[in-house]
């Protein structure tokens, strides 16, 4: 007995159905077993990395907490012995000189420094404006207001220091005169001087040496 | 056999694309997480690379320790030669 023919077709038709499927989830699933694998190698070396910062990273903590602990020691015996050869006042006033406005954040072993008014006790002059203040000339160390601010400025390099000195070059090189060429290519040639390395001419009087007791010359023949 | 082929329907127009739809997110999902793991990977071997020299630390420390040192018996000889500040140290 035979099955009916549309009974056959029904099956045939379900059997391609199933078939399609499987080779879809065949082609999806070799391909995301593909996108795994490749996730997979991703992340050995990720964790390779991590593992590399972590061991490479273990003694940083330690090895800052003791250098900050020295250098915590180094400060603490430094600002002692500043505050106890110069006193906290000047201490405070020097420390504001070379880092302007750091007497407001004080010593840090002192609390009470933090609200001393620092005085002006360091102007930086060069040795040349000091030795023109003592002649008593164009230094102006006298001449700005000393509740002003400082005349040296300490970022700003050695310009403002330079300007302390008469107006030559030091702001405004570039309109002084250019040194002169010299050399065979030199725009302005001299003649060459024939006296110059030649045996003197003229020698000097004979009576001359002897008067004041030197050796008379020798006479070139 | 009417309900067969009512099967065979339901499976071409239901079942085959429902499966087609959600393989195709796995594998979009799956494929877009490879670049950001390389990524990932790459980072993590580049800082591992900075942190070589992490081990220069020790030199440092030595260092600063020996810095510190002389600091300290600089400081201790300036005790000596230099006067205290009037009412420092009273």
């Amino acid at each position: 007995m035979t099955p009916p023919l549309g009974l056959v077709a029904a099956g045939a038709v379900l059997l391609v159905a199933v078939v399609l499927i499987v080779a879809a989830l065949v082609v999806y699933l070799v391909s995301v077993i593909v996108a795994l694998a490749k996730i997979t190698r991703g992340l050995d070396e990720v964790i390779a990395g991590v593992s590399g910062i972590v061991e490479k990273s273990a003694p940083v903590n330690a090895i800052v907490t003791a250098i900050n602990g020295q250098l915590d020691a180094g400060v603490d015996a430094l600002e002692g012995l500043l505050v106890k050869k110069a006193g906290l006042t000047d201490a405070v006033g020097l420390i504001d000189g070379l880092y302007p406005g750091a007497a407001a954040y004080g010593l840090r072993n002192v609390p009470d420094s933090t609200t001393i008014t620092a005085p002006r006790i360091s102007e930086v002059y060069t040795k040349g404006t000091l030795t023109l203040a003592r002649l008593g000339r164009e230094a102006p160390i006298a001449a700005a207001n000393p509740a002003g601010p400082i005349l040296r400025n300490v970022q700003g390099g050695s310009l403002a220091a330079r300007r302390l000195y008469p107006e030559i070059r030091q702001s405004r090189p570039e309109r002084l005169p250019r040194s002169p060429v010299i050399g065979a290519d030199a725009p302005v040639q001299y003649e060459q001087r024939d006296d110059i390395g030649a045996p003197r001419r003229r020698l000097p009087r004979r009576g001359a040496g002897a008067s004041n007791g030197a050796p008379p010359a020798d006479r070139t023949p | 056999m009417t309900l067969w082929w009512i099967g065979d329907i339901v499976l071409i127009a239901v079942v085959a694309p429902v499966v087609a739809f959600l393989l195709h997110r796995v594998l979009t999902a799956a494929r877009s997480i490879v670049p950001s793991v390389q990524s990932i990977a790459a980072t993590a071997a580049a800082g591992s690379r900075d942190l070589d020299a992490a081990a220069l630390l020790l030199t440092t420390r030595d260092q600063a320790t020996q810095t510190i040192a002389g600091v300290a018996d600089y400081g201790g000889s300036l005790d000596v030669i230099l006067d205290d500040a009037a009412g420092a140290g009273t």
